[in-house]
């Protein structure tokens, strides 16, 4: 594997972000600061960050309800997203959006979204557009293994690859659309499998390895940016938390305790570390640095948050057309 | 014997009750099972009658909205829950072009006994695509009645009403209302959809209200009283069929109409209450009629934003200062 060391040490930096921002948002969500819904990306940050270390700001990606990994790895700052979980005006969205809907088109990032399997059709959208006018720019859609039943799923690998638009379709597999297993809401176990019925190629990584997830993406990427067309993209992984925060014993209706510490133990930051280590990319020491500098980053970001005004109640009227 | 529950406990005892009258209805939705659906209107309902007729759907809403389409044509009496109204639009051919028309298009030879339950509105900070009250959308397409109960007796007795239909029925909750506590008989009974009621009577003005709008008129009108305005408070409870008579009736008494829905200003349910008082009861009106709506935006994520957005008391008490101007 030649992958360069500052590619390394960066998917080790976008991963703790992630992990460190979803656990502070866990802690505000439970003392009230945060309204609203947050889903979040604890357990799953492997492929968020190794997908998005392949892509510059001219690509695009599309979103999901668990969102914050995937605009954390896209290169979206810290501040204006707390901002935005607050609802505060100098949030990514003016506060208008919340966790669902964070965007910022310039970073390339095309939204989170509030409707499962509401992506994919943008993405190839996004896909057409790079065709058109940004040869050699991509997209790539992120979606969980539960919205890949949507109808949406269907025509957007249909039509990427009969028109061979350059998107790459991240399936996040994580077992579980709020309380239904995949076994319980689709009859395959590997959806790359799919992909074969549109005529792409499928692949299937573990999606807790931050490598394996890093060179594969960066194929079908590489693949899309020559013109060669999509790609369906499977990372198994699990989520920790609940659906969304408030979900009764992180989801003790429908999955054990035992099962969900299994995954903790398949933690992929704690995986990366010991690559690390043992590669001698970085000392323990070095990466607790990096935690202490994202510490810092994250309160910096919370008083940033807390002391941003609310949008003013004309901002609700502004926006609705251009 | 009543009781007092939940709204959510009182659809559960709807459904439960038809389930047990009637093999041929069952429930399809996402994570109505084990989990008892996302605000526990289906809780226990799996472990009772079994996971074939109480289904957790793949997030297909087209599948199992058509599904529940093609089973009422066959024989079945589906329930659909659609988590959250803003989700139906994935199942819109479905819902409009299929399961309104077949009725009429096939000559009265198919019948569809199904109902779709969703729920509106804002207040849970889930911004613009969780939020919507756009139930009124479907008031413009012939062939499916509109249930809006505001009450769990009524939540109860109209979803018993709705499942034993034989018309495709929306069943038109709201997210806000489902802890909202009232008095529920124990045996089963049915509320009339196309029926309003006059829950408070008056002289001077009336309101014409829907879901949580009906709570907060009846406040103003409490309040009013005090200063001399003696309001009448209509409970509208469905959208279709419309109960024009007991509008008018009480549009002729008053002389006034304000209607007070959830749904957006711009073509919501006061929209059609009023061109219909303009058609005909024109003579009787004494002040403009006026509509206490949301704002023509979508909801915001910012509370005091979405707070703006859900028609208050105030805008009510703002509603009945400008007709009193002309009385
Ligand atoms: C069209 C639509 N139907 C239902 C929902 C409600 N919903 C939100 S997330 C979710 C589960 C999504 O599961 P998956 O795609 O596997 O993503 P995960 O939450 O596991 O990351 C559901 C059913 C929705 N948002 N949109
Ligand atoms: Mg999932």
């Amino acid at each position: 594997m030649d992958i360069p060391l500052k590619t390394v040490r960066q998917l080790y930096r976008t991963m703790v972000v992630i992990r460190a921002f979803e656990e502070k948002v866990q802690d505000l969500y439970a003392r009230g600061h945060i309204p609203g819904l947050a889903h979040l990306y604890i357990g799953e940050e492997a492929i968020a960050a190794g997908v998005c270390a392949n892509l510059g700001d001219k690509d695009y990606i599309t979103s999901t309800h668990r969102g914050h990994g995937h605009v954390i790895a896209k290169g979206a700052l810290l501040k204006p997203m707390m901002a935005e979980l607050y609802g505060k005006e100098t949030g990514y969205c003016k506060g208008k959006g919340g966790s669902m809907h964070i965007a910022d088109v310039d970073l390339g990032i095309l939204g989170a979204n509030g409707i499962a399997g509401g992506g994919l059709p943008i993405a190839v959208g996004a896909g057409l557009s790079c065709k058109m006018k940004h040869p050699g720019h991509v997209a790539v859609c992120f979606f969980g293994d539960a919205s890949s039943n949507n109808g949406t799923f269907h025509e957007s690998l249909n039509f990427a690859a009969v028109h061979k638009l350059p998107v790459v379709f991240v399936c996040e597999n994580n077992g579980f659309g709020i309380s239904v297993s995949q076994a319980q809401h689709q009859a395959i176990t590997d959806i790359a499998i799919r992909a074969a019925g549109y005529g792409m190629p499928g692949q299937t990584v573990d999606g807790n390895d931050v490598l394996s997830v890093y060179l594969a993406a960066g194929e079908a990427i590489e693949r899309a940016r020559q013109g060669q067309g999509p790609t369906l993209l499977e990372c198994k992984t699990y989520r920790w938390r609940g659906h969304h925060e408030g979900d009764p014993n992180q989801g003790g209706r429908y999955r054990s305790k035992e099962d969900i510490q299994a995954w903790v133990e398949k933690c992929p930051i704690k995986r990366f570390e010991q690559y690390l280590s043992k590669n001698k990319v970085m000392t323990k020491k070095q990466m607790q640095a990096v935690w202490d500098e994202v510490e810092l980053e994250i309160t910096g970001s919370i008083e940033f948050a807390e002391q941003s005004p609310f949008p003013p109640l004309s901002e609700m009227y502004q926006d609705v057309l251009a | 014997m009543s009781r007092v529950i939940t709204y959510a406990q009182a659809l559960n005892e709807a459904l439960a009750h038809c389930m047990d009258q009637d093999d041929s209805v069952f429930i399809m939705g996402e994570d109505v099972g084990r989990y008892g659906g996302i605000f526990q209107v289906t809780a226990g309902l799996q472990e009772r009658f079994g996971v074939d007729r109480v289904m957790d759907t793949p997030i297909s809403e087209a599948a199992f909205v058509g599904g529940a389409v093609g089973a009422a044509m066959t024989g079945m009496r589906p329930v659909v829950e659609i988590m959250f109204i803003d989700f139906i639009t994935v199942a819109m051919d479905m819902v409009i072009n299929q399961m309104a028309k077949m009725h009429f298009m096939f000559g009265g030879r198919a019948k569809v006994p199904m109902v779709i339950r969703v729920n509106i509105g804002a207040g849970r900070g889930t911004a613009a695509q969780h939020s919507q009250s756009f139930h009124a959308i479907f008031q413009h397409i012939p062939g499916i009645k509109i249930a809006m109960p505001s009450t769990p007796h009524d939540a109860k007795g109209m979803l018993i009403e709705a499942i034993q239909d034989d018309n495709p029925v929306l069943f038109v909750e709201h997210k806000k209302m489902y802890i909202d506590k009232g008095e529920v008989p124990e045996e089963a009974y049915t509320v009339p959809i196309g029926k309003a009621k006059v829950v408070r009577p008056g002289k001077d003005i009336t309101v014409v209200a829907t879901l949580n709008m009906v709570a907060k008129a009846l406040a103003v009108a409490e309040e009013m009283a005090g200063q001399g305005v003696d309001m009448e408070v209509i409970d509208l409870r469905a959208l279709c069929p419309l109960d024009r008579e007991a509008v008018l009736a009480s549009v002729r008494k008053t002389g006034t109409l304000i209607t007070a829905d959830e749904g957006c200003h711009t073509g919501n349910m006061g929209a059609e209450l009023a061109a219909m008082v303009a058609e005909h009861a024109l003579d009787s009106l004494q002040a403009p009629i006026i509509r206490v709506a949301g704002p023509d935006t979508p909801v915001a994520f910012s509370p005091p934003l979405e707070q703006a957005f859900i028609p208050s008391e105030q805008d009510l008490k703002d509603a009945v200062s400008r007709v009193l101007e002309y009385l």
